[in-house]
This record gives C-alpha cells, sequence and structure tokens, in this order.
C-alpha cells in the first residue's frame, strides 16, 4: 500500500501516525511537505494531527489554502482514501471535503484523555473492523456542529463515522467530551473515501499505549 | 537616548534601577578604567543580576555533587546530560519563571516552558517530555484561582502547540506563596551522545548567526526584575513579561534539528534571559574569544529600537549560533524553508571583547572576562535557627478521631486531591511514547524506537524544608529517588530549581546552605548527581519571603519496558505489603495540617542507609517480577497511598491490620516506606528475599470488593472516595 502523510508547518503528530501505518500496514509513509504540489498515486492520504499555523486564524484555515491540499482534494475527487485525524479534521472541514464544523470544546478547556467511540456505518473502507474503541483526544476545538439540514443530510447519507459513547456502546451526554452535537466524533464525505475523526487512532495503536483499539481502522484499509 | 550628557554621581537613582549596588558599579568602572554608557550599563545589569550570575549561590552550589559513571554533561551548560545506553542520552534541566508567572500566569507559565524547552534542543536533543512543579497561595486566596488557571493555561498552551508531552508534574498550596507563586518547568530531550552541541565559540572569523523570531521590545529587564522582591506597585512590571508563540518555536525546534544533521554548527546558544546579551557573552566566555555585533543587522520587530533595547530584550523564540562559513548557504537554506529568520549578525574575534555596533557607530566594548571572571560573587551571612522540635503523639490524644472520615477528608483537600483536572488541559500523549501517564509515582516515556524508558518525577515539601532545611533538601532529592524506582526505573540523576526568599537576609542564606546540604549528602549517598539547575532567589512580597522550595527534578532509566511500575491496584486476590519501617510520625504531616490545622511537630528524619536498602529491594523484586504495582508512601502516608492506589486500579481492599496507634500508622510519614502488590504464588518469594535484605515487610490486606474496608473500623465505598477527591478541582 502506498500511502502519504502531509506535513504543515506545526504538525506535531505527524510522526506518530507514520509509525502507526509502518507496524499495522507495513510498509512506511511518504512524508510530503506542505509546500510541494503533487501526490501522484495514493491509496491513502493522511492529514495529521497538530496545530498547523500554530491554530492562528482559526484551526485548520490556513493549511487548507497550503499548496498540498488542492491535489489531497484532487485525489479525494478521484476516490482516493484520505483521513483527517484532528487538526487534520479540522483542515479537512476548512477545505471543503467534509462538512460541519469545530467550535471550542463545551468546556473552554483543552481536553487530553481517553474516551470511547462507537461506528455508525461499518460498511466504509475506513471501519468494516471497527467495533466500540477506546482512544484519546487531545483537542481544544472538537466541538462538532452542523445545522439541521446538514445533520440530516448526513444522517440519510450513513456519513457519521463515529459517536462518543461509554463503555456499554451507549451514546448519550455523559460520553460526550466536548460538546458535540449527536456526540458526533468522526464523518464521512458522500462517498466514504474522505474520514476526518477527532480521536486519535494512532496513540492506540500498540500493547505500550495501553490501549490498541485504534489498529482497527488502518486494519480496515487493509482488507 | 544617548550617553553622553548625563553623570553617575549625580544618576545614583539610573544605577539603582538598572538592580545594581553602588560598590558594583564602582567595581564596572574600576574594570572598564571609564563609566560605561547607558547600553553597557543595561549589559552589565543583566549580567551581574542574580537570576543570571548566581552571585549569592556559586559557592554554595559548588559543593553539590555533579559527576558520575553516567554524567556527561554537568551543570554549566543549557542542559546537562547522561548516559542512557546504546549510544543514547537523556538531557534535561528545570527552570523557575516565577516572577513573570505571578504578573501574567499565563504568559509567565508559557514562556518559562518554551525556554526550558529551548535550552534542550539546544543540546541537539529532541524534546520528549515536559515536566513541571507548582506552587500557589492559599486556595482560598482571591487570586489563587486565576492564577491556577492562567498557569496551567500557559503551561498546556505551550507544550501541546509544540507537540511534546506534558507527562506529569506536582502541584501545592500553601499561603506562604499568596504573593509570590513558583513555576518550575522540567524538560526532557534525547539525543545521540556523539552529536551533543555546546555553546562555546570558536574560529576567528567566523558568523554568528541569529535565528528564529524577530526582536522586538518585550521583556526587556526581564531578568532583573526576576531578581528583586515584590511590593504593592509590582503590577506595572507586567511589561517586562514576555509573550510567547509556541508555533515560531516549533518551526525552530524542527529547523535547529535538520541542520544538527549537517557539520554546521560550532556553538550554539539559546537566547532566554537577558536576550542577546547572556547568549552572546556565555558564548565568548566558553570559547575564550570576543565577538564582534552588528546590531544593524538584527532582525527588528519594532522601529527605531535602540542599542540598549535590542541588547536587553527577551523576546521569545531566538537563537544565536556561530557556524562553519562554508555551510551558511545550507543554514539559510533550511531556515528560509520553515519561515524563520537567519541573519549573519557577528563574527567571531580574538579580542575577548564584545563589541557592537549599530549604524556605523561603537555602542560598547567591553571585555569578556570582566563581564563573566569578574562578577560579582557573594558569600552572604546566614543564620541556621534550630530546626522546630520533633513532638512525640499518642495514641490517646486521637481516640475521637474517626480513621474513616478523616481520610476523606484529606483526599479531598487541595493538595492530596487528584489532578487530572490539570493534566487533562495538558496533552500528555502526542509523540505517542507516553508508557506511564501522568497521575503515578513517576511518569514513563518511551525512548522512541527502543524498548528502553525514562521515568522522571518532580518533588519537593516546602513544609519540611522550612521546619528542617537539611532533611527537607534530602527529603526532596530522595522523594524523586523513590518515585523513579516505584516506577521500575533506574535513578540516575537530577536537576534542581532553588526557589528561596532574599539572600541578603541572614535566615533565608541559612535556608539555603542547609538545604544545599541535605541535598548534598543525599546525592551522594544516593549516587544521584546534580547535572543542571537554576537559583531563583528574592521570591518575596512585602517582605515576606515564601517557604524554601527545592523543587527537584529527578531522570531514571528502565532498560526493558515491561518492567514498568504503576500505582494502580491489579488483581483481586493479590496482597498488598507496607516495604520500610513505620514509626508514627506526624509532625509536619498533612494529618496535622488538613484536619488539625496545625503546622508543627517537626520534619521527619530520613536514613539514607534504609533508603538505599529499600530502594534497591524493590529494584530487585521488579526484576524477578515479584510486584504487580508499587507506591512509594509520601504525602499524607500510608492510607492516603492505599487509596490512591484503589482509585487508579477502581479496586477495593480489605485491610486486616493490629496497632496500637492507627492515626499514627495510616497517617504518619515516616520515609523509606512503599506499597506493594504482590500476586498469591509470589508471597513466599517476597517474604523470603525481604528476610534475606533485612528489609521489614507488613501485610496490609488483600486487593478486591468495591470498598476500602479496615478491620475493626469500618469500611468505605470506592465510589465515595472518588467523588470525594475529584471534587475541588471539578468544581474549581
Amino acid at each position: 500500500m502506498k500511502t502519504h502523510v502531509i506535513v504543515f508547518p506545526g504538525s506535531n503528530c505527524d510522526r506518530d501516525v507514520a509509525v502507526a501505518i509502518q507496524n499495522i500496514i507495513g510498509s512506511s509513509p511518504e512524508m510530503v511537505w506542505h509546500k510541494d504540489s503533487t501526490i501522484n498515486q495514493s491509496d491513502l492520504i493522511v492529514v495529521p494531527g497538530g496545530f498547523s499555523y500554530g491554530d492562528y486564524l482559526r484551526c485548520g484555515a490556513m493549511a487548507s489554502t497550503s499548496p498540498i491540499m488542492k491535489s489531497v482534494i484532487e485525489n479525494a475527487n478521484k476516490g482516493v482514501p484520505v483521513m483527517g485525524i484532528c487538526n487534520g479534521f479540522q483542515i479537512l472541514i476548512e477545505s471543503g471535503l467534509l462538512q460541519g464544523a469545530l467550535m471550542r470544546n463545551s468546556s473552554l478547556s483543552f481536553i487530553c484523555r481517553d474516551i470511547i467511540i462507537k461506528p455508525t456505518n461499518t460498511k466504509t473502507i475506513f471501519t468494516n473492523k471497527s467495533t466500540i474503541s477506546k482512544m484519546p483526544i487531545a483537542h481544544n476545538e472538537g466541538n462538532y456542529f452542523a445545522n439541521s439540514n446538514q445533520i440530516k443530510e448526513i444522517e440519510d447519507n450513513d456519513q457519521i463515522a463515529f459517536q462518543y459513547c461509554d463503555e456499554n456502546g451507549d451514546i448519550n451526554a455523559h460520553s460526550n467530551p466536548n460538546g458535540s452535537i449527536n456526540n458526533i466524533a468522526g464523518v464521512f464525505n458522500k462517498s466514504k473515501n474522505v474520514l476526518g475523526m477527532m480521536p486519535h487512532p494512532e496513540r492506540a495503536a500498540e500493547s505500550i499505549h495501553g490501549c490498541d483499539d485504534g489498529r482497527n481502522i488502518f486494519e480496515s484499509l487493509l482488507s | 537616548m544617548t550617553s553622553s550628557n548625563w553623570h553617575f554621581d549625580t544618576e545614583k537613582s539610573l544605577v539603582e534601577s538598572h538592580g545594581l549596588k553602588l560598590d558594583e558599579f564602582e567595581k564596572i568602572v574600576e574594570g572598564l578604567g571609564r563609566e560605561p554608557n547607558l547600553t553597557e550599563l543595561g549589559i552589565f545589569s543583566a549580567m551581574w543580576n542574580e537570576h543570571c550570575s548566581y552571585k549569592s549561590s556559586k559557592y554554595w552550589l559548588k559543593k553539590l555533587p555533579t559527576s558520575g559513571e553516567r554524567v556527561i554533561q554537568g551543570p554549566g551548560e543549557n542542559a546537562g546530560v547522561v548516559d542512557i545506553d546504546d549510544g543514547d542520552v537523556a538531557v534535561f534541566k528545570m527552570e523557575s519563571h516565577n516572577h513573570p508567572s505571578f504578573l501574567e500566569p499565563y504568559q509567565g507559565a508559557a514562556t518559562g516552558v518554551g525556554g526550558i524547552l529551548r535550552d534542550v534542543f539546544t543540546m541537539g536533543a529532541r524534546p520528549v517530555a515536559n515536566m513541571n512543579a507548582l506552587r500557589f497561595g492559599d486556595p482560598n486566596h482571591p487570586k489563587t484561582k486565576h492564577l491556577v488557571s492562567g498557569v496551567v493555561g500557559g503551561i498546556g498552551g505551550y507544550g501541546n502547540c509544540i507537540g511534546i508531552p506534558t507527562v506529569g508534574g506536582e502541584v501545592n498550596f500553601h499561603p506562604s506563596y499568596n504573593g509570590n507563586i513558583l513555576v518550575n518547568a522540567m524538560t526532557v530531550g534525547i539525543a545521540k551522545k556523539d552529536k551533543i552541541f555546546y555553546s562555546a565559540a570558536a574560529g576567528i572569523g567566523n558568523p554568528v548567526v541569529y535565528v528564529g523570531s524577530k526582536t522586538g521590545r518585550d521583556g526587556i529587564h526581564g531578568a532583573t526584575m526576576a531578581s528583586a522582591e515584590f511590593d504593592d506597585d509590582s503590577e506595572e512590571k507586567k511589561p517586562t513579561v514576555q509573550v510567547g508563540d509556541p508555533f515560531t518555536e516549533k518551526l525552530l525546534l524542527e529547523a535547529c534539528l535538520e541542520l544538527m544533521k549537517e557539520d554546521a554548527i560550532i556553538a550554539i546558544q539559546d537566547m532566554g534571559a537577558a536576550g542577546l546579551t547572556s547568549s552572546s557573552i556565555e558564548m565568548a566566555s566558553k570559547g575564550n574569544v570576543g565577538i564582534d555585533i552588528n546590531l544593524s543587522k538584527v532582525p527588528m520587530r519594532a522601529a527605531n529600537m535602540t542599542a540598549y533595547e535590542l541588547m536587553l530584550s527577551e523576546s521569545q523564540e531566538r537563537m544565536l549560533m556561530v557556524i562553519q562559513p562554508k555551510k551558511e548557504e545550507l543554514a539559510r537554506s533550511i531556515f528560509k524553508k520553515w519561515d524563520l529568520e537567519f541573519e549573519v549578525i557577528g563574527e567571531v574575534t580574538d579580542t575577548k571583547k564584545l563589541i557592537l555596533h549599530m549604524d556605523g557607530e561603537e555602542q560598547a566594548s567591553i571585555p569578556i572576562n570582566i563581564l563573566v571572571e569578574d562578577a560579582p560573587e557573594y558569600q552572604r551571612d546566614y543564620i541556621v535557627n534550630d530546626p522546630s522540635p520533633l513532638i512525640s503523639f499518642e495514641s490517646k490524644d486521637f481516640e475521637d478521631k474517626d480513621i474513616i472520615s478523616d481520610l476523606l477528608k484529606m483526599i479531598s483537600h487541595p493538595n492530596l486531591c487528584s489532578r487530572k483536572w490539570i493534566w487533562e488541559q495538558y496533552d500528555h500523549m502526542v509523540m505517542a511514547d507516553t508508557v506511564v501517564r501522568p497521575g503515578s509515582d513517576a511518569s514513563v516515556v518511551r525512548v522512541h524506537g527502543t524498548n528502553k524508558g525514562i521515568a522522571i518525577s518532580t518533588d519537593c515539601s516546602p513544609t519540611y524544608c522550612r521546619h528542617n532545611p537539611y532533611e527537607g533538601g534530602k527529603h526532596a532529592v530522595v522523594e524523586t529517588w523513590r518515585n523513579i524506582v516505584a516506577s521500575g526505573a533506574e535513578p540516575i540523576a537530577i536537576t534542581d530549581c532553588m526557589n528561596f526568599g532574599n539572600p541578603e537576609k541572614p535566615e533565608i542564606m541559612g535556608q539555603f546552605v542547609e538545604c544545599i546540604r541535605g541535598m548534598g549528602d543525599a546525592c551522594s549517598k544516593l549516587n544521584y548527581p546534580v547535572i543542571s539547575g537554576n537559583v531563583s532567589l528574592y521570591n518575596e512580597t512585602n517582605g515576606e519571603g515564601i517557604y524554601p522550595t527545592p523543587a527537584i527534578g529527578g531522570v531514571g532509566l528502565i532498560r526493558d519496558l515491561s518492567n514498568t511500575m504503576t500505582i494502580d491496584l491489579k488483581n483481586e486476590g493479590n496482597v498488598l505489603y507496607l516495604i520500610g519501617e513505620s514509626d508514627n510520625h506526624l509532625g509536619n504531616s498533612h494529618y496535622l495540617s488538613i484536619i488539625q490545622n496545625r503546622e508543627d511537630g517537626g520534619t521527619p528524619s530520613i536514613n539514607l542507609d534504609d533508603e538505599l536498602k529499600n530502594g534497591k529491594f524493590i529494584l530487585n523484586c521488579v526484576a524477578k517480577k515479584l510486584l504487580k504495582s508499587v507506591h512509594d508512601v509520601g504525602e499524607g502516608g500510608v492510607l492516603v497511598a492505599i487509596a490512591e492506589m484503589c482509585i487508579s486500579g477502581k479496586q477495593g481492599i480489605k485491610i486486616d491490620i493490629t496497632k496500637d496507634f492507627l492515626h499514627g500508622f495510616f497517617f504518619g510519614e515516616d520515609q523509606a516506606r512503599y506499597l506493594v502488590e504482590v500476586s498469591q504464588n509470589k508471597l513466599e518469594q517476597l517474604e523470603i528475599d525481604a528476610s534475606k535484605s533485612a528489609v521489614k515487610i507488613e501485610r496490609i490486606g488483600e486487593i478486591g470488593g468495591t470498598s476500602i474496608s479496615i478491620n475493626s473500623i469500618g469500611e468505605v465505598e470506592l465510589s465515595s472516595i472518588i467523588d470525594h477527591h475529584t471534587k475541588w478541582f471539578n468544581e474549581f
């Protein structure tokens, strides 16, 4: 599998996701500098977490205009799997590949801790091996919002990828860490080849992390 | 401003406003053979303040042990370096940012983190973990909440953005910090042994290069401000606090590490306290050379900046380097790629002077040795007060006290309650190498790409130090050592952050001297040297000093991560043992302060032989895989430690012990003790080994159930314990 990880100034989970890809998918990804303009032939493009451009202006806003994003969008439109994690999710929203918005956490503070998510649609390339999974979140702006028309649209089209839930898989206010509407933790584009998610599967990818539930997302891509 | 029209005999106040004493000023005139101009006066002020010159502390710091088998670089560089096998080294240091954090908590704390990160990556290391040691005033003081929120926000804001995990730390509250909080930040980095970078300038004619952010007017006189006491007008000093930009620091980190892979850098020094002044002088002094700087070339953020302002600015995210002339273009291209300033601002000379020019005119010319070797050094007067007397408590004093309700009160107190509210605001998992998260005795990060780990702990008990500075100094060292042992690691070395009041007061100086003596004895006995550190004096407001606070950051090595230990109880049916001697020492304990609102009874004394013996016993048991969990018995005593293990592991315990003086046993703070969890099939081995090593062990009880129950006393549900433990910060 030929994979690519985009590196923006301020990306800081680029190495972490590269290690997870190497360990799980079995080949090391090509790291692509944001000023490059083309990605040829990819089986997976990852837009990693971090603080691209220091989160200045608005999280993901400046990175979404980097030269490489044109190629990411072209590849996405051709059906290449594209995955945005945390700040990567914010960038994919800002670039228009995904719907909705990510607002400041309802607690108004940064949150770093384990949460539990439930796959809402397990018939996609990213989630065909997904079950209820524990993995960390680490963000200040992960409060997903979409207006009622958009919510209806993404629900009708099975575009919700993951929802925050409790240990029993119940989706309730208590298990919602950041105020996201309908506990949404991740969404797809219409054709389900673009995934954006706030939780970090690459930080729950080997036993040393205390939990390796994040592997199932990468393993899904292999099957 | 120019220097031509004023005379110092009429400008005493100018000298004093630069934090210099008149006799120090006379020393300057004598050294130069003339009066300094304003820029030069500013430079002397920046170099000779307490923060940069260590003039009150140097004599005593030299008494600390600083060498050992694993020490590659001791104090004196940007950070210390220790060998962690396989060609890898750990680079670490702790530094204070107390004064700025009190004035402007968010930026003060943020730039404290930024500064210590730069100290570590200047040495060629990639930072892998941040830690901190924080002290705030009375929890009910009107400023405390604002300061806690700001400091925690600033530490998180900087560390999260740059992408270095903040893996742990310690937080305490005491009224002695009402007017002067302490923010001590520590960074640990990993480098290759053959790729360590130092600050000694070399090679006459080699270019001196400025990289990073532009220079603005922020932070002018920051280090001088940090070398003075506070009073009611200290709010006016807010403009001396710098503003941090973690995004630029991330770029600077990556650009520096990229350039360090090339054979381009001869010397590198971060521009921290006293900015361009101290970085250029340090590099010249270490290399025994001179440096010429053309200040017109310094990238400036504001218009019309003067030589004085450029030399004293503490704008953040800047570095000074001497590079190989042939690699100049390569270096420039790397910094351009990362959108950072790169400017050749001067050259190395053989004059052994710092010579500054601006707009074609000479602005300063000072022999380096006057600034550095001839800097004032004081052996200040000191008085060692007798330690607070020991009080022997007896069982009958506690007959009407209920152990369970006392436990709940204690674990809900700000000094013992859960710090989850704090560490959840820190990204403690970025880099994906965090093995033990905050909340255990020591935090552990994996050395990337290997199966070994670094254990880190910060600690200090200021109350112990206040009532017995010698034992308190020992305790601070030993507590981190014990925490590292409890994580299954071999302790290697420490960094220290010496926070004290005004050293011109003999009793404060006496505290300093005694703490150093205690630390030195502990370090020597435990083979646990000091490899870096920082001194912060004048932590006083309106004449009231803080408690003596020698905060220690310890580092250890776990060769095989499968031997990592944590505090959470693992399995029902396992047995909990107490290792070490208990002697009901309630003096200056958390029990007395929280339950009885008393601060007396004396600091527990530390038997370093017992510490060594018991610590080695724990590490031997870890190596033999006898233990399931380990927790050092520290603040609050045995029962608080048991509760922490239960909370962390979500397991109950049935405690079954017989004691004449239960309060003394459960809440006493005797030293050199650990709690260990052992499975049934390893009990016999543990007992045999303990007997062979002459280590005292006591069976405490069996793990299981949903409550902590104590025979003959009663029980309390775990859910209630957890509620009490998390309540205070949740309502913060």
